[in-house]
Parts: C-alpha cells; structure tokens; sequence
C-alpha cells in the first residue's frame, strides 16, 4: 500500500528540509507503510524514548540523526535515561555504560529536546489536551495519553518518536484514528467491596489481569468508582502495557471517551466479555510476586515516577518514622515533581527517614539499588513484572502502606485483610 | 503475506508460546531470553527464525531489536501474525543506519500454524518456505 505523502512530505523526503529530515521521513514512511496508512498527520508534541541507552545501536541512530543536523520542531519532552543527573552518585554501573549513556542524553538535548528525564510526562504542567495528536513513546505514557488524557497516539516504539518530533508528521493510522479507538474486551468488575475499590493497590492489580487478558486490544473496564484518579488510572495502564500490549482502555465513568460502556464500544457489542471477579484479582496479584519470605532486603516505589500526591502519602504514611537500618528505600520521580513535592515539605523529612529520591531514571532500568539477597517490595505491577528479568532480583508486591510498614520494620508486613474484608 | 521489512533469512524456528517484550525480555549482547516468565525463558534467540503471534510490552523493543542486529545476537528473521510497529522500527533503523536488513514477515494463522519449534526455514521476497 502506498502512503499518500502531502507536498510536505514529499519536500522532506527530497532533502529540501534538510538532511535530517530526510532521513527522519524515510522511517516515517516506511513505518507508515508497515502501519497501512493512507496518510501523515500533524502531531503537535512528542516524547521521546529513544534516550534510554541499550548498547551502540541507539547512540549510532541518534548521532546519525544530529550528523545530519536534526533539530526538533515541535515541543518534546525526553522520557527516562540510564543515569540520575541530580543525583549522580546514585549510578553503580559500568563507567563506560554510563558515559555512552550521557553521550544519548547530551544527544537529545541538543537536537532540541526539553531535559525532563521522566516517563511520566503527562505530569508537566504543558500535557496534551483532549483530542490532540501527539506522537508519544514509552508505553505507560502512551495508554495514559490515550485513555485518560483522550489525546491520541498510536503505541510507538523508539526511533520513530524522534523522527517523528523532527518531521512535525506521524503515520494516520491506529489510534490516532477514531474508528480504532473503541473498546473491543468488556472487563466487567463485580463482587469486590467497596474499600478494595477505595484502595491504590487494587488498580495496578487489575491492571495487570487485564493486560493479561486484553493482549493488543482495547479493554473496557466497568464496575468502577466514578472518577477514578488519575495517579491510579496510570497505574492500571502502566500495568496492562507491561502484562499485555494494551495502548489503550477505557474505564467507564473515568476516561473521556467512556462515558458508558456503549460509548466505549461505539455502539458496538464486545468480541469477549471477562468476569473480574475478587478471585481473579487475588491471583493477579499473586502472579507479581516471585517468592513469599518474611525478610526484605528493599523497597522499589516510583514505576512509574510518584506524582506530588503520592510522594505526599508516602510522607503522610512515614509519620515521623525511618527506615529499617539494613533495608534500601528507594521512590524514582520526575526532576519537576521532586521540586514541587520539596517545595510543599515532602522531600527533606523523607529523605531523613532514610528515603533515597531517584530521578531521571528508574530503578529497574538502570543499576542503582545496592545489591541485596533478600526481596524487593514494590507496589508496582509495573516493576514487579520487569525487575526479575532485569536486575535478577527476588520481588514482593503489596500496598504502598505494606511497602512502608515492611521498610520500616524490615520483616515483610502485608495486611491481608483489606483483599477479603467485607 | 506482508513484508514489515524486507530481506532474507535461515534458519531454525522458535516459535513462541506467547508474545515476548523484546526489552526486559531478551539480552540484546546474548540472544538469551531473560524474562523468567516467559516459558521459553533462557533460550536464544540468536540466529533463529522467531515466531510469534503479535507484540507486547515496552517502546524500548525497538531498540532492542535494533540493538541484537548490529551486535549479530538477534533472531535472523521475524514471522508473526499480525504486524507490531516496535518490532517493526528496529528492524526499520538497523536496516537504515547498517544496511543490515533483518525480515519480518506477516503470514495468515494457518501458514503460521504450519510451522513449529525445530522446522528449517527460509525467508525470501517470494515468503516462508521450508528448507
């Protein structure tokens, strides 16, 4: 199939916008092409994933890109990276690794990228607004864009986010368009009590049985509180993008584009209908965890990065208590956010009671945490799915209050009770 | 039949049990597949004509997959039944900024029924064909 190119297009492909674009173009179509796309589009912001270093490859890519000269031309923002450049001496690994690694960063920022280091971009203060085309990599950012911001990008991988932010186009195609955008999977929740619903552990939880279940399609959620938040929106979506491929849900009552579950399915009847029942999500929540101890060695919150409302429990949880001598602990957030949590209070008594703030990276994506023997706890699904394959640690998911509880006293400390109570 | 990118290959198949995330799921300097939940953790990936219904998981895939070309531990082609745009861009970039052209290919469910664990195959512009 042959992608229509507008006059714009075509002028970059024949280099008269440079050599860059050019090239950045060239993937653009070829992407498009494997995408079935008739067209480009506009896309007026981008956030780019491509900045995470994993070897020669991605560093070749981006210097090939700013040989030629490329600039960015419309606002983009720069997802995580391998190193904490606030806090540098929290990076452990290879010096090598990480100084190819600053060599990435340095890259982006000079082809014009904005230095935010976060994969939470939708916590900036400039996000995207409802029904706006953006070409957004990392895939929590995208189901976020997608079903809670009612933006619209299609599930990019690395490279053509850049591309893409130096063309101002991206293929119109997936759920950039409307008639890709509607449900196909009803979730539909039942059985659960009401203080399960009222409770931030429940959401990356199902998040995960839903991205199990949903695969590449898009879930719809129902029999969920009205406007749900969206710090547990994001990690339900965080979760169902690492457990499936899901780029987008609609959650009935929350998400723009759900108002009722008829909007969500456009009308149309779902292909499958999945029972949620209190059952299913227990054994959601034990696939997240590898091992039952009753020791850990640290804790891992921050995947992805704690908004200023969760750094504000996490303060109002630790009441004046410390961390377990022996045990890390340690919350991955936004540089922006950091400020704005420290300007309200939260940081400084946090970080006296032992708590180590990691920004610009992630813990699980970059060698940071001391190396320990005993579990890891986190309180995301997200973390929880990916930190044993990388960092071959032993990982524990709970609450973020048995996340506090447990490092605080050192002994694993997990109440069961809110998963049954009635 | 569809070309996501086009080339040539051989190779031994793997075909996958379930959809694998290239990042956090494959070691790009090894072939190895590290995610433990995988059930075909800890096999390679190297050289093998990977199979596997559609993609999951992380943006970064792409680089991975990237990645495993230019270091010559990444599968020798790709065979799936519904195209992935993150698979698809790292063979894209490899294949622009190395000349290297890693093929993945979309085939119909039954001619991808038609394939297991240990066939031989070759990928060429005419498709799959057992060698």
């Amino acid at each position: 199939m042959t992608v229509n190119l507008s006059e714009f297009d075509q002028s970059c492909l024949d280099g008269e916008e440079g050599p860059a674009a050019a090239s950045a173009m060239r993937v653009i179509v070829r992407l498009a092409e494997t995408m079935e796309a008739s067209e480009l589009l506009d896309v007026t912001s981008a956030h780019i994933d491509s900045c995470l270093y994993h070897g020669p490859a991605v560093l070749d890519f981006a210097k090939w890109l700013e040989d030629q000269g490329a600039k960015v031309k419309i606002p983009t923002t720069l997802n995580v990276s391998s190193l904490d450049l606030i806090h540098p001496d929290l990076y452990r690994g290879d010096k090598n690794w990480g100084a190819q690694a600053k060599l990435l960063m340095d890259c982006y920022e000079r082809m014009g990228c904005k230095p935010t280091w976060t994969c939470a971009p939708y916590q900036l203060e400039e996000r995207p607004k409802f029904g706006e085309q953006v070409a957004w990599a990392e895939s929590n950012a995208i189901v976020f864009a997608n079903s809670v911001l009612g933006a619209r990008t299609h599930r990019y991988g690395d490279f053509i986010d850049i591309c893409a932010a130096i063309c101002g186009r991206a293929p119109a195609a997936g759920l950039h368009l409307d008639e890709n955008r509607k449900g196909d999977i009803l979730f539909r929740v039942g059985g659960l009590n009401e203080s399960l619903l009222d409770r931030d552990v429940l959401y990356p939880v199902l998040g995960h049985l839903v991205g199990k279940h949903a695969g590449n399609g898009i879930p719809v959620i129902q029999g969920l509180p009205d406007g749900v938040s969206e710090d547990r929106l994001k990690a339900l979506g965080a979760a169902a993008a690492s457990s499936g491929s899901v780029g987008m849900f609609h959650a009935v009552g929350s998400t723009p584009e759900a108002f009722t579950t008829e909007e969500a399915f456009s009308g149309l009847a779902p292909i499958d209908v999945i029972d949620v029942t209190p059952e299913k999500i227990i054994l959601a929540r034990d696939q997240l965890s590898t091992v039952t101890d009753s020791k850990i060695g640290a804790v891992s919150l921050g995947t992805p990065h704690y908004s200023v409302q969760e750094i504000k429990k996490l303060f109002e949880l630790f009441g004046g208590e410390s961390v377990c001598l022996g045990v890390n602990f340690y919350v991955s957030t936004g540089r922006d956010v950091l400020t704005e949590a420290s300007l309200r209070g939260f940081v400084k008594p946090l970080e006296e009671a032992g708590v180590t703030f990691v920004t610009d990276t992630c813990t699980y994506i970059t060698p940071i945490m001391e190396a320990v023997t005993l579990p890891v706890m986190t309180d995301s699904a997200k973390w929880a799915y990916y930190a044993p394959g990388n960092l071959g640690v032993e990982v524990i998911f709970g609450a973020v209050e048995d996340c506090v509880a447990s490092g605080i006293s050192g002994d694993l400390c997990i109440d069961n009770n809110i998963w049954y109570e009635g | 039949m569809t070309f996501l990118v086009a080339g040539k290959a051989n190779g031994e198949v793997l075909k996958l049990d379930e959809p694998l995330s290239f990042w956090g799921g494959v070691d790009p300097q090894t072939g190895e597949i590290t995610d433990l939940r995988h059930p075909q953790g800890g096999l390679s990936v190297k050289g093998k004509v990977l199979m596997m219904p559609f993609g999951r998981g992380s943006s970064s895939g792409s680089s991975v997959i990237a990645e495993g070309i230019r270091s010559g531990s990444g599968p020798a082609g790709i065979i799936m039944m519904e195209a992935d745009e993150i698979i698809a861009l790292g063979a894209i970039v490899a294949d622009e900024i190395y000349g290297k052209a890693m093929p993945i290919i979309v085939v119909e469910k039954s001619e991808y029924d038609g394939y297991s664990t240990g066939d031989l195959v070759d990928i060429s512009e005419d498709g799959v064909t057992l060698s």
